[in-house]
């Protein structure tokens, strides 16, 4: 089976965010492989594993998105590509990113594309979707279970809660919720392999791509932190006093009792 | 200039959900005078649509077709995409819901356009509205306008104002459109949610964490959450320990909320917990713990015992109420 996963380097979960010059300041941040991501990686790795075949992991991003690519190669990928934008564009939004994948994907006869179903960073959940569409292929969203028979796919899928069970065929891209499996750390010999395992790297050029082709539908005007809050209190007292000045508190003060 | 805006009604148990009524709202400022056209697709649905204008829409199409019983992205793209033909708007609003999420990007592929997701703010009007977002899981914002072209957006539930609902007059035709190559097919849906109050769109949300400690632990919980017409959430301590289910799940990997009030008991305040919460009008949290990091986003903390406190909540609040 020909497996693809879309995979985003976000920056670490317990990372401080700071804003300077209008952008949020990445020097000195840990950088992880999107959370959701490494589901679809998981996930494609156990595909390969029962059916055969080869997974291969993609970014769009620059140099340092190298490191990410050998962490799911170490997981145990077959192999990577990373499409570094850095050179050609500098504003991008979901519709570049799904543009560009989708151009790279489209002679590849993928069965199977694997995505996370949103980036912890930028946070739309479109790019997964938006790629199916250029393809012209099904896509399910937010699956939590995949099972694969010949060109049979059962499914279940989270919708806000409940679980939606479907049917459907290859070829088709979904993407990862969690629950869907219990990602593996790479392995040291993993990690040794990974160094060997091939990346390719691409530039816009070498999909064809033209600059005006890609260029965002939408603009970032301005990034800003959430305003500070004011410290909260801590009430004090015997505890059937606190209780009933947060009562007191809620109706009068906050007034959303 | 005035534009002409398509926004999707959704239902939830028989009734239109909340979030649509807040996506009329921000139709309206999008439109900038213009008009505000909602859609109803589904196998029955015309019985929703004067309820849509009551909300603020000026005249309603619905797509009623058996396969449009059950939500697929095929089924509704379909559906959709025929209404926007009908009716060549200049903008699009979505709740960000189950729905919105998975049909918006599609839409947008196919009408090459920008989209914005999950809007918690507007600026301005028409021409000159400018979208806020939350981005790094409610680290920061965005502020962000469409280029060119349709402006489309999905909203998150709970953050924009409906419009006050009057008795207005207003147009529901039906337009006939033939659903054909259903790629997916739904076989069935495990309900695991709680009936009555929707998490992602309750005012009031009661949550628990690996401080309540059992499944029993969750009953007073509960009862305040129903005394305040809220709903009960949980960390992902709680769900991993097996005392609720996942689909109480409020943070980073589970639901984003933004309630009047969320109440936090028996939850340390992971940072993946607060991606969830941190929005919330006013927090209070109560924990045995008073280095508890869930103190430093509360505006009200009590330190004690949450099986004291909770009890003693409701019935205070049965005294006032
Ligand atoms: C060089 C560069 C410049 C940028 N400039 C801007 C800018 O000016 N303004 C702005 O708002 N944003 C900018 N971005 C961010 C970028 O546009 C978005 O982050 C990207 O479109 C993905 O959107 P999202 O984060 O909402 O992902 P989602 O749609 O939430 O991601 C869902 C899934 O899609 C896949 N995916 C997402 N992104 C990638 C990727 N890059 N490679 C492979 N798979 C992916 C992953 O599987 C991911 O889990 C820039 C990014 C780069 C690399
Ligand atoms: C990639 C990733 C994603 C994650 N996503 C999420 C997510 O979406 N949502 C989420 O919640 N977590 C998420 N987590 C997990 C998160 O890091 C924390 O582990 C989790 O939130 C802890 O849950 P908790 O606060 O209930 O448990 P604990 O951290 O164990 O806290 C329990 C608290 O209860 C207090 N307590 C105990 N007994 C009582 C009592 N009787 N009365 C009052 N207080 C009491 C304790 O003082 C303590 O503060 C994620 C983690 C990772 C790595």
């Amino acid at each position: 089976m020909n497996i693809y996963v879309l995979v985003k380097r976000t920056f670490d979960t317990e990372e401080k965010i700071v804003v300077s010059g209008g952008k949020i300041q990445e020097d000195g941040a840990e950088f992880i492989i999107n959370p959701y991501d490494e589901y679809a990686i998981e996930e494609a790795i156990t595909v390969r594993d029962a059916h055969g075949g080869e997974v291969t992991v993609i970014t769009i991003g620059n140099d340092e998105a190298e490191k990410q690519l050998r962490t799911a190669l170490a997981m145990g990928a077959d192999k990577a590509v990373l499409i570094n934008t850095e050179d050609d564009v500098e504003e991008m939004d979901q519709f570049t990113s799904a543009y560009i994948l989708a151009e790279y994907l489209k002679d590849k006869e993928a069965d199977l594309i694997l995505a996370g179903n949103v980036a912890i960073d930028g946070g739309s959940g479109q790019v997964g979707p938006r790629v199916a569409d250029l393809l012209g292929i099904n896509y399910v969203t937010t699956i939590t279970s995949l099972s694969i028979d010949g060109e049979k796919v059962s499914i279940v899928r989270d919708i806000e809660g409940d679980a939606e069970e479907l049917e459907t065929s290859l070829p088709l891209l979904v993407t990862a919720q969690q629950g869907l499996n219990e990602p593996r750390y790479p392995s040291l010999p993993g990690i040794m392999k990974a160094k060997k395992k091939p990346l390719e790297e691409l530039e816009l050029d070498d999909l064809d791509i033209e600059e005006d082709d890609v260029e965002a539908k939408t603009e970032t005007i301005e990034i800003y932190l959430p305003p500070k809050k004011a410290a909260g209190r801590i009430l004090e007292g015997d505890l059937s006093n606190q209780v009933t000045e947060l009562v007191g508190l809620l109706r009068n003060e906050a007034k959303v009792i | 200039m005035a534009k002409k805006v398509l926004v999707l009604g959704e239902t939830r148990e028989g009734a239109l959900r909340n979030v649509s009524f807040e996506a009329i709202a921000a139709a309206k400022k999008i439109s900038g005078g213009g008009e505000v056209v909602g859609v109803l697709i589904g196998d029955a649905v015309e019985e929703f649509g004067a309820e849509l204008v009551a909300y603020g829409a000026d005249r309603v199409v619905t797509v009623e077709h058996p396969h449009l019983k059950s939500y697929t992205s095929d089924g509704y793209g379909q559906a959709f995409m025929a209404v926007v033909e009908q009716e060549k708007p200049e903008g699009l609003v979505f709740g960000h819901t189950a729905v919105g999420k998975d049909l918006a990007p599609k839409i947008a592929s196919k009408l090459q356009a920008g989209l914005i997701s999950d809007v918690t703010d507007i600026e301005g009007e028409g021409d000159d509205a400018v979208f806020i977002r939350p981005i790094f899981s409610g680290k920061a914002f965005e502020k962000v306008k469409l280029k060119d072209g349709i402006d489309f957006i999905t909203v998150r539930a709970n953050n924009i104002a409906p419009l006050e609902r009057q008795e207005r007059s207003g147009d529901v035709s039906s337009l006939s459109v033939d659903i054909t190559n259903l790629r997916t097919i739904i076989k069935n849906v495990v309900r695991k949610s709680t009936e009555g109050v929707d998490l992602s769109e309750a005012k009031v949300i009661v949550a628990g964490g690996r401080g309540v400690k059992s499944t029993e632990g969750f009953e007073p919980l509960q009862e305040l959450a129903n005394l305040l017409g809220g709903a009960v959430g949980a960390s992902r301590g709680a769900c991993d320990a097996d005392y609720c289910d996942y689909s109480l799940q409020i943070g980073q990997t589970g639901k984003v909320v933004t309630p009047d009030l969320y109440i936090a008991a028996g939850i340390s305040g992971a940072i993946q917990h607060m991606a969830g919460m941190s929005n919330s009008k006013v927090i209070v949290a109560i924990n045995k713990d008073p280095e508890a990091n869930i103190f430093k986003v509360a505006d009200y903390g009590i330190v004690g015992d949450l099986f004291d406190v909770i009890p003693m909540l409701t019935e205070e609040f049965k005294k006032v109420m």
